[in-house]
């Protein structure tokens, strides 16, 4: 079909290409009654208070592919600079390479003003790129940190929109662990109290959520230190099984024994090598 | 900017499971909102809701709808909350330029006219509808608003947002030219509660700023202090 010699040299952004036909074969597989695979996401539960000191930041660990869990232990609490982090909820691919691009730019950043970076600076940056691209990077971030101004917290959604408070928390067990921030969440905590809040908040997500569930990561920045504590509690061990299948040589009794050798003779042999390198 | 698509703007419904991730993870955050401006003599009074909502779920209720643009000019600002905080930034950054370039204080026109320029051209992908306010030393206390599709007008009394429906009545009856600025402060507080009674989108705090001369003064009236029509 195509004759092309050259390589065509793929422009950067998204390709719209495939869409209609994705359309077109979308309806012709559910008219299967089948559906086609999803986007791996990470169902999440993830959220962050500022407190006195500074901001924790919390996350669960799962990551799901449709009704599949395909990462059990995945990290969400990406590193943006020594003094910022951002935990992402939504698509895992795009949270992922969206903070890792931020995080880079920001470095960059950084070297040229001379000064650690701000919260806010990593705030604009994100929220420009995803506004850019119009909602398709399914990134929703809560982003915190501790710079020059104190501590601060964004929660910003996929579409670039994003609200400044003192408490937030994003994906599918969002409102779960919101509920237990409206419900316990004062200013100025101890950090004691702030890290056993988040945890409350993230375990809320986890056991009330189906997207969300494993382990609770935790990230506590202040001014000149940040706790990445993975994990800070693991909600979800897996048991000890407590019976087995195995049964012992002789536990079923052998009543007769009858051996009919079966006298066959060799017609043809053909050897088919196998490589193995 | 955005380039034409064939096909719905709204990629997530191709995949549609909905048990583990509900409605509100997959819909844009929208500033369902009440906004409202009023001109008098020496100034504006400009007013706003609280409420950002994703579908049925609040994800701020304690927003601030009322951005700063410059020194003495604010924006309410209703529709989606990703395009109304780009473009201010964008009127932001331009205005904070024009202003240097000219080493004066920008006219609350020139704002006004900005944000037209940007909701018209690029009408088709964005969803806002702003309400400009300030004061300026040439015309004093002046409201534009920019509603969606990008008309621009001037008015001495302006409401916006899906709340402003419900108060068109009371915002005809009840102004009146020639208000004082704490006649201008309690029409708006009042219109804005009723709005925020009956608007499902709206809600919250109500946010208030007064743009004169002076500055910008600012106050929030919190949900338990708003003032009470109804004994029902």
């Amino acid at each position: 079909m195509a004759t092309v010699s050259v390589c065509q040299y793929h422009r950067g952004g998204f390709s719209f290409e495939n869409c209609k036909r994705n359309a077109l074969l979308e309806a012709d597989i559910n008219k299967l009654g089948l559906s086609s695979p999803a986007a791996r996401k990470t169902g999440t539960t993830i959220c962050g208070l500022v407190y006195k000191d500074g901001v924790v930041l919390g996350a669960d660990t799962r990551a799901t592919e449709g009704m599949v869990v395909a990462d059990k232990n995945c990290s969400k609490i990406h590193y943006i600079s020594p003094n910022v982090y951002c935990c992402g909820a939504g698509t895992a691919a795009d949270t992922e390479m969206t903070t890792q691009i931020i995080s880079s730019n920001l470095e960059l950043h950084s070297l040229s003003t001379g000064r650690p970076p701000r919260v806010a600076t990593a705030n604009r940056m994100l929220k420009q790129m995803l506004f850019r691209y119009q909602g398709y990077i399914g990134a929703a971030l809560v982003l915190g940190g501790v710079d020059c101004n104190g501590p601060h917290l964004y929660s910003i959604y996929p579409h670039g929109s994003t609200d400044k408070l003192p408490y937030v928390t994003m994906g599918s067990g969002s409102l779960a662990a919101m509920a237990v921030f409206e419900d316990r969440y004062r200013p100025n905590m101890e950090e004691e109290e702030a890290k056993r809040l988040v945890r409350d908040a993230i375990a809320a997500g986890i056991f009330n959520d189906l997207g969300s569930g494993s382990n609770i990561d935790l990230c506590v920045i202040t001014k000149g230190k940040v706790d990445y504590l993975r994990p800070h509690d693991m909600a979800n061990k897996k048991g000890v099984r407590t019976g087995n299948y195995r049964y012992k040589h002789g536990t079923t009794g052998v009543l007769t024994k009858t051996v009919t050798p079966l006298n066959l003779e060799v017609v043809e042999e053909s050897v088919q090598t196998m490589d193995t390198s | 900017m955005a380039t034409v698509l064939q096909f719905p703007a709204n990629i997530s419904t191709l995949n549609n499971y909905n048990d583990l991730y509900p409605d509100w993870t997959q819909r844009e955050v929208s500033t369902g909102t009440t906004i409202m401006a009023v001109e008098f003599d020496g100034g504006v009074v400009m007013g706003a809701d609280s409420r950002t909502t994703t579908g049925a779920y609040i994800a701020n209720r304690v927003t601030d709808k009322l951005t700063p643009i410059h020194e003495r000019i604010l924006c309410c600002r209703s529709g989606s909350a990703a395009d109304t905080q780009a473009i201010a930034d964008a009127v932001t950054y331009q205005l904070g330029f024009h202003s240097i370039e000219l080493d004066e204080a920008p006219l609350v026109q020139t704002a006004a006219s900005l944000f037209r320029d940007m909701c018209y051209r690029y009408r088709e992908e964005l969803m806002a509808g702003i309400i400009v306010g300030g004061w300026d030393p040439r015309r004093g206390g002046q409201v534009y608003t920019v509603p969606v599709g990008g008309m621009m007008t001037r008015q001495p009394v302006s409401v916006g947002g899906s709340g402003s429906s419900y108060i068109y009545g009371y915002v005809d009856s009840n102004y009146r030219p020639g208000m004082s600025k704490e006649e201008c402060l309690k029409f708006t507080a009042g219109a804005l509660s009723l709005a925020m009674e009956r608007d499902g989108s709206s809600g919250g705090v109500v946010r208030l700023a007064v743009i004169s001369e002076q500055g910008v003064e600012r106050q929030v009236i919190l949900g338990n202090q708003l003032p009470k029509f109804s004994t029902v």
